[in-house]
């Protein structure tokens, strides 16, 4: 599973952090950091909900 | 078995989603009365109205995994009343705009809200803002005209209109009666703060003053906003952003309990084998011991995963677990885009609260502050702050005790 997000899309709203800060996390520079590009299979669910409540649609996930 | 969907916006697709991958594999009927796709509602206040996205990046996520779900999608098709069978169990028969009826053992109610208006009539050059072809059509006429824009209500619609059309270079009106802007949702301090932004900005904003008639010019198109204090504001178009109506006349002879939107219990059920969500559903939660109906996106995400899950347990499907599941109990978060400003907000402030600011300054344009209720925190909202929202969230998606959110700060 790896995990991505679109630069050009994302605003750093943190949603996906709330959801998984394990993967996510928006600094103090208001930027988003992945923190585990391929997350293990345990956070599947959490990751595809940050998927679906990006308000930006920026992330997506391969296999 | 079969469950019934009606709104393929956000909450009713979310649940549609929620339904599939909880392992339920019978029918699922959605109808939506509008004939494609409703489209994704946020950008059309900002990008698509700014001009900077073209229409189609405003579509629904759930676009692209339609065919996954398997589902009997029947758009420009409108549900129209619900009629019960005392003899039989489940949700009723729900009658259709085509005149067919659907029966099904479960049924999700997601029909959403749309704009109140200030007049009956169709005026040209004023404009309500809820599907794409509104805010296309508004485009539209910001491009065939250059006077003034007035703006009727600052509620956040009527807030990023206005900052749009400021972008755009249009002189701006903004007119509230509250005395604040977004006064139904944000303690005064922030509107004030809010207010001051567009004033920045060069919006004419007037707080405090209600709208007496619109006026239009000889061929029948809007000209001035007459206001209730007799003063004359000079329009070439004028936006309605006065707040929204949630759609549930077609249930005014249901036995469903309407009551600012459908009335709910704390799981979202409204009478056996119905549940709502989003826009429309107004529930307990118990997290704020309060009757509460939120117009917000990820809310209305939230509420349509949890109706499926919901309506699975009342149907009996599988092994889902009432006790599990528990009641809906969100900390609804929202944004709002003005300007270079990123307005977030979790929780539910009364205007009551005390606010304590715990990050930057108001005169910087970037903090955050908690509202304070006894020994609770009620909510966080922050204005370029995101990380610091959404922490306060986390925590008080854990408890609302004061000491535990304040204790990130210090
Ligand atoms: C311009 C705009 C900007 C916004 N910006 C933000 C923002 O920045 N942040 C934020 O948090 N929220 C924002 N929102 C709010 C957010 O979009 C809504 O809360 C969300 O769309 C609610 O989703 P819903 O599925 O409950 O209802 P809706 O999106 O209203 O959808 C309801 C659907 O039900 C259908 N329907 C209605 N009656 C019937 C019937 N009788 N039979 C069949 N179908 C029916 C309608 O056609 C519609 O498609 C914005 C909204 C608008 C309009
Ligand atoms: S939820 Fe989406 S827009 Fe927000 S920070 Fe995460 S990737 Fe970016």
């Amino acid at each position: 599973m790896k995990v991505s997000v679109d630069y050009d899309l994302c605003e750093s709203n943190a949603i996906c952090m709330g959801i998984a800060p394990e993967v996510f996390e928006v600094r103090d520079d208001d930027l988003l950091y992945i923190l585990d590009e391929n997350p293990p299979e345990e956070l599947r669910a959490r990751v595809e909900e940050a998927i679906k409540r990006c308000p930006k649609q920026a992330l997506s996930l391969e296999d | 078995m079969s469950v019934l969907i009606v709104g393929a916006s956000l909450a009713g697709l979310s649940a549609a989603e929620t339904l599939r991958s909880s392992g339920y594999k019978d029918e699922i009927v959605v109808v939506d009365g509008w004939d494609s796709l409703p489209s994704d509602r946020p950008p059309l206040s900002k990008q698509v109205l700014a001009g900077e996205w073209p229409p189609e990046k405003a579509t629904q996520r759930a676009a692209s995994h339609l065919h996954e779900w398997d589902l009997d999608l029947r758009l420009g098709l409108a549900a129209t009343s619900i009629q019960v069978d005392p003899d039989s169990s489940g949700p009723g028969r729900v009658t259709l705009t085509d005149g067919t009826a659907v029966e099904p053992d479960g049924l999700i109610i997601a029909t959403g809200s749309r704009p109140r208006n200030v007049t009956d009539q169709r005026i040209d050059g004023v404009h309500l803002l809820r599907n794409l072809e509104d805010s296309l059509a508004l485009r539209d006429d910001l491009d065939a005209t250059d006077g003034p824009v007035v703006v009727i209500g600052a509620g956040f619609i009527g807030a990023e209109v206005a900052a749009t059309c400021r972008s755009l270079g249009r002189d701006v009106t903004l007119i509230e009666a509250a005395p604040s802007p977004l006064m139904r949702v944000f303690p005064q301090a922030i509107g004030d703060f809010v207010a001051d932004l567009h004033r920045a900005n060069g919006v004419d904003v007037r707080l405090g003053v209600g709208v007496a008639e619109l006026e239009c010019d000889p061929t029948g198109r809007i000209s001035g906003v007459r206001m209730s204090d007799g003063s004359l504001v000079e329009a070439a178009v004028v936006v309605v952003g006065i707040g929204v109506i949630p759609n549930v006349e077609w249930l005014a002879d249901s036995p469903l309990r309407l009551d600012n939107g459908i009335h709910c219990d704390e799981t979202c059920l409204a009478a056996p084998g119905v549940v709502a969500a989003g826009d429309v559903a107004s529930w307990y939660n118990p997290r704020y011991r309060r009757q509460m109906r939120v117009e917000q996106w990820e809310h209305a995400i939230q509420q349509g995963e949890y109706a499926a899950k919901r309506i699975l347990a009342e149907m009996g499907f599988g092994d889902t677990d009432m006790q599990a599941l528990g009641a809906f109990d969100p900390v609804p978060w929202f944004w709002s885009d003005q300007y270079d400003k990123k307005i977030q907000m979790a929780g539910f402030p009364d205007a009551s609260d005390e606010m304590v600011l715990v990050e930057g300054s108001f005169a910087e344009g970037r903090f955050a502050v908690l509202f304070r209720r006894g020994d609770e925190c009620s909510a966080v909202l922050g204005v370029n702050r995101p990380r610091h929202v959404m922490q306060a969230r986390m925590k008080l998606e854990a408890s609302l005790d004061w000491d535990g959110v304040i204790s990130l700060f210090r």
